[in-house]
């Protein structure tokens, strides 16, 4: 499986973007964000990325207010998932130029697309960026 | 490019986005959804609602789902977008099902048939958004319906729609591996794609294949390693490059398929060590995402079979990750090491004192890792510290899931390797007083076995020594406010059986604690049941003594209390005790004889005491019993049932006739059992386990079978004996001198003073005296190795070998102290990992720093440059044409450009000095000019309430 999940979050603890890969209901991915938003958000910038949450791994990073948490099996390599997040915000700044928070409220469903297009399945399929944005453009310009 | 798309946005959308932005608190944000979710109700349903509002409002559902609240209104219109024309609406359709739907909803139906028309699309973009949707939405009844088109599609002109349709028959399998079992050799297949992503994309599903079944794959180990070899030599495309490491992502997942292959699998292994030695030397150590390839490399070097060479590579990086300031780093270090530590157990003395470090470092995330570690390399010489260490952190979180976990760890590791009774006793009272509901009831169980059986079989006194130490503890305890309930029960079983069997408490001490319990935990039934047992125990013990009874004021009140008590066990229990005071010594001498808990019951299983009964019977004409197994022409129900399980693949009707009942399916699975042994890797002669037993031929077998089941069942039989436990860790240093060549006490000695050398280049000397001490308690306090007699020969013997061997591992420490030295200087700048030597250079001169930004940049670059011109024209230059045209050097530099910040904004940069912000973002202020152009006609302007908002991610 791999990826279990993957979370937006701001500083404030409010949910920017959800993707699940395994089928949780609405009060299990309630009390399942609460959970890890507050154990995430309480450490400090010199503590590991990583935080064990039950029977698997949350990898987090923070760019300016947006935290990027993003659930996995025990056995997948965090470093790599740390990456990950990066490749996925360098995505998504090539495609919105300077991305910020605003940019992915305002275009909820073109961030989604990048991570269709990224993540099948809990895993990772696509890293190239020009394969990752190239549907998205060419939707932009049919439509 | 920038926000255009947010000027086809209502103002409607806009305010919303706005205002959910700028909520200060969760009730604030839930008034806001409350309040989208009564608008929507009322105009998602009008009539002719334009496509582009219709896509927005559906875009308001998922907002509404994602801020937590139900949006199953609104499903119906979601499904219906996705049979939409136009591209754009129709995958938004589909997004927001595989948003709200989960795969056994009803409206699923309604969706299979657009899927169905989609996936024959001319248009490719039509058919991906229709596979995404199959490989969240699709279950194993609706798979017959959509499976001959995605094979179809498996040959489909676009990679893209390969890649998707590949991962399709992926969740197929994941869903219902029988439905597809027979089209699994097109993993194979599409593994020689021409297109990197396919193949890339490929290996997810033949990791999972292969951990399931490695047998059936070991044909593909020279194709992955050729894989491998080649994307590391850089052949594909420079698009999947990151941080200028070629494909790292590929890499990984190889080197996954290939741990799983080369697994106790000799052979296989060796085609591997090239390739896996060529990567450890490649990778670039200063980014995060070459540490996470090193990383996987260790995964796999301790994986497959061992290899000293790459072994040495491995131990290498894990002190560089251990000596690292980054947490991260740390972490992994941690991780590898217990990893490595099952091949080379020797390498973990030389870094007791980072692990020591990370053992008391403030962050929880290492802390576990490095329990974790312990947990590993737990023996019977260091248990009484790990475990006290542990137990001591169990008690301090408050995590019931963590707390439960290192609970069992804890009784695991002193079942196995218990010094000494009292100290076992001692530490499960620990256990139990601080975690006692957490922990398995089998816990209890076989802590009560272990006190009645005893542990040495022929020393009585030392199992009645044991047992009063054990009921002196428990009064005491028992003095404690708030026991846990299964606590409770262990005592109340020990006090009944033997609070009075030494003679040093009387009947009354020990009846009138029980009562004291029974009253204190009053609405907790299983420990007054317990309770009420153990003093109808001690009366009988007392009345068989033939000394006279008198029943304590307070205990009989509690025996009219259960008298009418309304639960009908303790009823009867409080009966009991009743019956039983009022029997004379000699029959309750045979109801309740002393100390017979271990005896057995012998039950007649024939049940001969009623043959008289039969024959009656059977002589006043009733029929004989015929044994299940001798009727025929009935059906053998447990027998079909089994068949059925096993053929649960075929759905639906089966009209050939049923078999006859095999009777050998009970055969069969031991058979399979036995099969499935002889796979699990026996050469590394390594493991421990293994060479015991062939250095130690002359062992008694009895005690061999208690090492090879060491948990819970039956482990008291294996600390019982004080004599055993040392004999094992005796015999593991014995083996692996006849092994390696090398003991175990000599390498601790030269290790440490490898050590000592390295330590005395580090600056911090100042090592405290306790932590020292602490390490030397953990690794057996490597210099001053106490040689057993009988391991004594044998080292002295071996040691010449030492000699010779010692100075190689001893040089190769030194270059890596060298090396490390030599990159901690500078402070590097392209290492993600590593957010606090950055911020920290940042904080100091952010001249000097701006300085470095524009050399790596163009160092970058010029790296970025050279390989693409040596790209030799081969086959897997296949693989370099496609994405060259689009990714050309102006990209590259993008890229090289991208990275630099990437460092900055590491946490802890955002009091970073002007000067570095501004010019290492790439110069497009018209960019963000625009931005705010658009933020300021929407109204948000970065004065108000949520400035954050407008925050670059990557500034």
């Amino acid at each position: 499986m791999g990826i279990r999940f993957i979370l937006m979050v701001n500083k404030q603890g409010q949910t920017r973007l959800a993707q699940y890969y395994e089928w949780l209901t609405l009060e299990e991915r309630r009390a399942l964000e609460g959970e890890i938003v507050r154990k995430c958000l309480a450490r400090n910038e010199q503590q590991c990325s990583f935080v064990e949450h039950r029977n698997y791994k949350i990898v987090y990073r923070r760019y300016a207010s947006l935290f990027f948490l993003v659930g996995v099996d025990n056995d997948e390599n965090e470093l790599a998932i740390l990456e990950f997040i990066h490749l996925l915000v360098e995505t998504m700044d090539r495609h919105f130029g300077n991305v910020c928070e605003l940019d992915i409220m305002f275009h909820l469903e073109k961030a989604h697309f990048m991570l269709e297009e990224m993540v099948m399945n809990g895993s990772i399929v696509e890293t190239s960026k020009a394969n990752i944005l190239s549907p998205i453009q060419l939707m932009d310009k049919a439509s | 490019m920038g926000s255009q798309g947010g000027f086809y946005q209502s103002k409607e959308f806009l305010d919303l986005v706005k205002s959910i932005g700028e909520a200060r608190s969760k009730a604030e944000e839930d008034r806001i959804v409350l309040n989208e979710i009564e608008t929507l109700k009322r105009r998602i349903s009008e009539p002719d609602i334009p496509k582009r509002k219709m896509k927005e409002y559906i875009i308001r559902l998922v907002y509404i789902e994602m801020l937590g609240h139900d949006a199953s209104f609104g499903y119906i219109h979601a499904v219906k977008m996705t049979h939409d024309d136009s591209l754009l609406v129709k995958r938004t359709g589909y997004l927001a099902v595989t948003l709200f739907l989960n795969e056994d909803h009803d409206l699923i139906i309604l969706i299979v048939n657009t899927i169905q028309k989609d996936l024959k699309s001319d248009n490719y973009l039509v058919v991906c958004a229709a596979l995404n949707a199959v490989c969240k939405l699709i279950n194993e009844e609706t798979i017959p319906a959509v499976l001959p088109q995605v094979m179809e599609l498996l040959a489909h002109p676009k990679e893209a729609v390969r890649k998707k349709a590949i991962m399709a028959l992926h969740r197929f399998y994941q869903k219902s591996p029988s439905s597809v079992s027979h089209l699994v050799s097109n993993f194979r297949k599409r593994l020689c794609d021409n297109d990197p992503g396919v193949m890339g994309a490929t290996l997810c599903p033949l990791f999972e294949l292969i951990a399931r079944d490695v047998n059936s794959y070991k044909d593909l180990v020279i194709s992955f390693v050729s894989i491998l070899k080649q994307v590391a030599e850089r052949r594909l495309s420079k698009a999947y490059d990151c941080h200028q490491m070629p494909a790292p992502f590929i890499q990984i997942k190889l080197l996954k398929i290939l741990a799983l292959l080369g697994s106790g699998d000799k052979q296989a292994s060796e085609n591997m060590y090239t390739v896996v030695g060529d990567i450890f030397r490649k990778c670039d150590s200063s980014s995060n995402i070459g540490n996470a390839v090193l990383y996987e490399c260790i995964c796999c070097v301790s994986s497959i079979y061992p290899n000293p060479k790459l072994l040495e590579s491995a131990a290498d990086v894990i002190s560089r990750f251990l000596k690292s300031d980054s947490h991260n780093l740390k972490y992994m270090g941690i991780d590898a090491l217990g990893r490595l530590i099952k091949i080379s157990p020797e390498i973990a003395e030389q870094h007791q004192l980072a692990v020591i470090d990370c053992l008391e470092d403030p962050d929880d995330t290492l802390k576990r890792k490095t329990f974790e570690l312990l947990y590993k390399m737990t023996k019977s010489t260091n248990v009484e510290v790990i475990v006290d260490r542990m137990i001591d952190y169990m008690i301090s979180i408050s995590d019931n899931h963590y707390k439960t976990e290192i609970a069992s760890r804890c009784v695991e590791l002193a079942e196995q390797f218990a010094p000494s009774n009292q100290w076992f006793i001692q530490t499960m009272n620990r256990v139990f007083e601080h975690a006692g509901d957490l922990v398995n009831i089998k816990v209890a169980h076989s802590l009560m076995r272990l006190i009645a059986e005893g542990f040495g079989e022929d020393d009585d006194n030392a199992d009645s020594k044991l047992r009063s130490s054990a009921v002196e503890s428990y009064l005491r305890i028992l003095g404690e406010p708030k026991l846990p309930s299964v606590f409770l029960q262990v005592i109340c079983w020990v006090l009944g059986e033997y609070g009075t069997a030494d003679g040093m408490f009387s009947a009354s001490d020990i009846t009138g604690k029980l009562c004291d319990v029974a009253e204190a935990y009053s609405n907790d039934e299983t420990v007054k049941a317990y309770a009420t047992t153990a003093l109808i125990k001690i009366y009988a013990f007392k009345i068989a003594a033939r000394r006279k009874v008198d029943m304590l004021p307070e205990c009989q009140s509690l025996m009219e209390e259960l008298l009418a008590s309304h639960s009908t066990d303790l009823q009867q229990r409080a009966y009991e005790l009743q019956a039983v005071i009022g029997l004379d010594a000699h029959a309750v001498e045979c109801i309740m004889p002393s100390d017979a808990s271990c005896e057995d019951i012998e039950v007649d299983r024939d049940l001969s005491f009623l043959n008289d009964y039969i024959q009656e019977a059977i002589e006043k004409g009733a029929q004989p019993y015929i044994p299940e197994s001798e009727r025929s022409g009935m059906l053998n129900i447990s027998n079909f049932r089994n068949q059925d399980h096993h053929e649960a693949s075929s759905h639906g009707l089966r009209f050939e006739a049923y078999e006859l009942p095999k009777p050998a399916v009970q055969s069969r699975i031991p058979q399979a059992l036995i099969a499935s042994t002889e796979i699990v890797p026996v050469p590394e002669p390594m493991y421990p386990r293994e060479s015991y037993q062939t250095t130690m031929p002359s062992i008694p077998s009895d005690a061999g079978s208690a090492e090879l089941k060491l948990r819970l069942e039956g482990v008291q039989k294996k600390w019982g004996r004080p004599t055993y436990t040392p004999a094992t860790s005796t015999s593991n240093s014995t083996s692996q001198k006849t092994v390696n060549g090398t003991s175990q006490g000599d390498g601790a000695s030269t290790v440490s003073s490898m050590r000592e050398t390295y330590d005395s280049r580090k600056p911090q000397v100042e090592v405290s005296h306790e932590k020292q001490k602490l390490a030397a308690s953990l690794f057996g306090g490597s210099s001053k190795t106490e040689k057993r007699p009988a391991t004594g020969h044998k080292a002295a013997k071996a040691s010449s070998h030492m000699v010779e061997k010692s100075h190689v591992p001893k040089s190769s420490m030194e270059v890596a102290s060298d090396k490390a030295a030599s990159a901690q200087q500078p402070p590097d700048l392209l290492d993600l990992g590593e957010p606090t030597a950055t911020s920290t250079a940042l904080q100091l001169d952010p001249f000097k720093q701006l300085e470095g930004l524009l050399d790596t940049t163009e160092v970058a670059s010029a790296v970025n440059g050279a390989p693409a011109a040596s790209v030799s024209p081969d086959i897997m230059a296949l693989y370099v044409d496609t994405a060259a045209g689009i990714h050309n050097k102006n990209d590259a530099d993008l890229l090289s450009g991208l990275s630099n910040p990437s460092v900055t904004n590491m946490p802890g940069t955002t009091a970073m000095p002007q000067v570095t912000q501004s010019s290492s973002k790439r110069p497009n202020p018209k960019d963000s000019l625009e931005k705010d152009a658009l933020v300021r006609q929407m109204g948000v302007n970065p004065s108000s309430q949520n400035p954050n908002l407008f925050k670059d991610l990557l500034g």
